[in-house]
C-alpha cells in the first residue's frame, strides 16, 4: 500500500548535485575549528602534531574506501580541481615522454558526456596544441574499453573517462579501460565524483592512475575533495597547479584544509560501513518510482542504460511537456532538469543530447537523485506529483494534441524563431 | 526563475485553455483562426485559436502551449484581451503590453513576442480563409 500521507516538504531529489552532511561528519569535525585549529604544517608544537594526526586518519579513512595506500591520497578543494590537477598536471608532465625517444606525446582521449571540469580542462589544452578526442558515447551512454582502444594512438599520453555519469548515472568500462592503458602504458584518470562512497572502489584492481573524487557528494562537507595518485607499477607525477610551501607531496602546496578533510575522513568511513545496505534500499525506492511513473504516463523514457548505472539516480524524459513549467508544476520536489530553460539559455543537456535524447524530450527531462535519508513517504509523494503534473500539462500541450492525433511532428514545418 | 503573482496564477489556473477542435476540423472552419508559432526544439510552441463572428468581433479564443511558465501564462492572458476584440484592435495588441501585465523577466520577453506572433498568425489565418485582404501589420507579423 502506498503512503500517501504528505511528508514533510520540500523533498529533495537531488543527491547527485550535492547532500547533506551527516550529523557524524559535523561532529568528527567540530573539534578542528576551535580547540585542535593547528596548522599541521608547524612541525615544532603540539597544536600543529595534532592536527596533523587529524589529517592523518582521514588519509587512512579515505585510503581503507578506495583501496590504495593512504601516501597516494592528495587532498584538494573538491572533485574539480582534482580534475584540473589529474588532467593538467598528467599531460604536461608527460607530454615529452618517453624519455630519449624525442617523441611528444600529445593526444588525449576524453569523452563528449563528461562533467564539465573534465571538459574544459581538455578544451584548455587543446588551445595549447593538444590534440583531444572527445568520443561520441553510444545510445546507452556507456564508454567501453572497445571506444577506448579504437581511439588509443602512438602519442595517446593521457585517457580521462567518468567513472559514473553524473547526469544518467550510467557506469563506463572503468576496470576494463584501465587494464588497456596499462598495456598500452597510458596514463589513465577517472573522475569518480559520483561513484566513490557510493559503490565498492579498488584503484589497483581497476588498473587507475589518478582518481578524482568528492566530500559534498558522501554526506560530507563541501570545499574539499581528493586526487587518488598512484605511487607504484607505475609512480605516477604530476605537475603541480598551485606552488607554494609543497604540501600534499608538492602536489598541491597551500594549508590543509583541516576540518574539511577531517570531514572527508569521517564520511568514508561512514560510508564504507553503509554503502552497501544504502545502495540495495535506494535501488528498490528508484524502481518504484521509475516503475509507476513509466506505467502510469504514455512517451516517457529512462535515458541511459538500465542495469549499468548507479542505483540511486534516474533520468527520465516526457514527451510533449516542456522542462521549466514541469519543474513549476513540481515545485515541492527538488531535482535537476535536463532543459536549460532555467538558466536562461536555449540549450538543453548537453550529455542528453550527445547520447542521441531528441532536443524537445531533452528539455522535459528530470534527474532524480536519491539519497541516505529519502524515505518511500517521499518516493510516493513524488511519484503522485510527478504524474499529475505531467497530466495536466499535456492537457495544455497542442503537441500532445497533435500526437494523439497521430500527427508526425517532426515533419511539422515550425516557425523558428 | 522566480515568477511575480500574475505569471503564477495564469499558470495555475490557465484560462480558455482548448481547443475548437481536432487539427483537421480547424482546418475546414472558416470561422475559427488558427496561429501555431514556435518548435519543440526551441522549447515553445503557441496554438492560438479565434472564433470570430459576422460582425468581425472576436467571440471566443482558446490556447494551448507548450513551453515555460511564462509561455503559458502569455497565451492564457492573450486569450483573455482577444474576447470581444474587434479583428484589428486585436491586430494592435503588442508584446510590450503582455510583458508589462505579466510583469515578465527580461530573459522571458520571448515568450510574450511568440504571443503576438500568434495573435497575428492567427487573424492572418482567420483573413485568409475568408478572402479579406490583410494589413500591412499582419504581413509583418507573417514574415517574422
Amino acid at each position: 500500500m502506498p503512503d500517501l500521507t504528505t511528508p514533510k516538504l520540500p523533498i529533495y531529489l537531488d543527491h547527485a548535485a550535492t547532500t547533506p552532511c551527516d550529523p557524524r561528519v559535523v561532529e568528527a569535525m567540530l573539534p578542528y575549528f576551535t580547540s585542535i585549529f593547528g596548522n599541521p604544517g608547524s612541525r615544532n608544537h603540539r597544536f600543529g602534531w595534532e592536527a596533523e594526526e587529524g589529517v592523518d586518519k582521514a588519509r587512512r579513512q579515505v585510503a581503507a574506501l578506495i583501496k590504495s595506500d593512504e601516501k597516494e591520497v592528495i587532498f584538494t578543494s573538491g572533485a574539480t580541481e582534482s580534475n584540473n590537477l589529474a588532467i593538467r598536471g598528467a599531460a604536461i608532465m608527460y607530454e615529452k615522454a618517453p624519455e630519449g625517444s624525442g617523441k611528444s606525446r600529445g593526444h588525449i582521449i576524453s569523452c563528449a558526456i563528461e562533467h564539465k571540469a573534465v571538459l574544459d580542462p581538455c578544451k584548455r589544452l587543446q588551445k595549447e596544441g593538444f590534440e583531444v578526442t572527445f568520443l561520441d558515447p553510444p545510445k546507452d551512454g556507456i564508454v567501453t574499453a572497445e571506444m577506448v582502444k579504437a581511439a588509443l594512438r602512438d602519442d595517446t599520453v593521457l585517457v580521462t573517462l567518468m567513472y559514473a555519469n553524473n547526469e544518467i548515472g550510467t557506469i563506463n568500462e572503468i576496470a576494463q579501460i584501465g587494464e588497456l592503458c596499462k598495456s598500452r602504458d597510458v596514463i589513465f584518470h577517472t573522475d569518480a565524483t559520483q561513484w566513490v562512497g557510493k559503490m565498492p572502489t579498488d584503484v589497483y584492481a581497476d588498473n587507475v592512475d589518478l582518481m578524482s573524487f568528492s566530500s559534498h557528494k558522501i554526506y560530507g562537507p563541501k570545499g574539499v575533495g581528493g586526487l587518488f595518485v598512484r605511487r607504484k607499477r607505475p609512480r605516477v607525477r604530476l605537475t603541480p597547479l598551485v606552488d607554494g610551501g609543497g604540501q600534499e607531496r608538492g602536489f598541491r602546496s597551500g594549508t590543509l584544509n583541516v576540518t574539511g578533510i577531517v570531514g572527508l575522513g569521517k564520511a568514508c568511513e561512514i560510508a564504507g560501513q553503509e554503502m552497501a545496505a544504502d545502495a540495495i534500499r535506494l535501488g528498490k525506492l528508484r524502481k518504484k518510482l521509475e516503475d509507476s511513473i513509466t506505467s502510469r504516463l504514455d512517451t516517457c523514457q529512462i535515458n541511459g542504460h538500465r542495469e549499468k548505472r548507479l542505483p540511486h539516480i534516474t533520468n527520465i524524459s516526457f514527451g510533449f511537456v516542456e522542462g521549466e513549467s514541469l519543474m513549476m508544476a513540481i515545485k515541492e520536489i527538488a531535482c535537476s532538469s535536463g532543459s536549460a530553460c532555467t538558466s536562461a539559455s536555449l540549450e538543453p543537456s548537453y550529455v542528453l543530447k550527445n547520447i542521441g535524447v531528441g532536443d524537445d524530450l531533452a528539455h522535459s527531462s528530470l534527474r532524480l537523485s536519491l539519497g541516505r535519508w529519502t524515505t518511500e513517504q517521499e518516493i510516493d509523494y513524488s511519484i503522485e506529483k510527478i504524474v499529475t503534473a505531467v497530466k495536466k500539462l499535456r492537457d495544455l500541450s497542442p503537441l500532445y494534441d497533435m500526437h494523439k492525433e497521430g500527427i508526425d511532428l517532426s515533419k511539422v514545418e515550425w516557425a523558428h524563431h | 526563475m522566480a515568477y511575480g503573482p500574475k505569471i503564477i496564477d495564469h499558470y495555475e489556473n490557465p484560462r480558455n485553455v482548448g481547443s475548437f477542435g481536432t487539427q483537421a476540423e480547424i482546418k475546414q472552419r472558416k470561422d475559427v483562426g488558427v496561429g501555431l508559432v514556435g518548435a519543440p526544439e526551441c522549447g515553445d510552441v503557441m496554438q492560438l485559436q479565434i472564433k470570430v463572428g459576422k460582425d468581425g468581433v472576436i467571440e471566443d479564443a482558446k490556447f494551448k502551449t507548450f513551453g515555460c511558465g511564462s509561455a503559458i501564462a502569455s497565451s492564457s492572458l492573450a486569450t483573455e484581451w482577444l474576447k470581444g476584440r474587434k479583428l484589428d484592435d486585436a491586430a494592435a495588441i503588442k508584446n510590450t503590453m503582455i510583458v508589462e501585465e505579466l510583469s515578465l523577466p527580461p530573459v522571458k520577453i520571448h515568450c510574450s513576442v511568440l504571443a503576438e506572433d500568434a495573435i497575428h498568425a492567427a487573424i492572418e489565418d482567420y483573413k485568409a480563409k475568408n478572402g479579406i485582404a490583410t494589413t500591412a501589420s499582419d504581413h509583418a507579423a507573417a514574415k517574422a
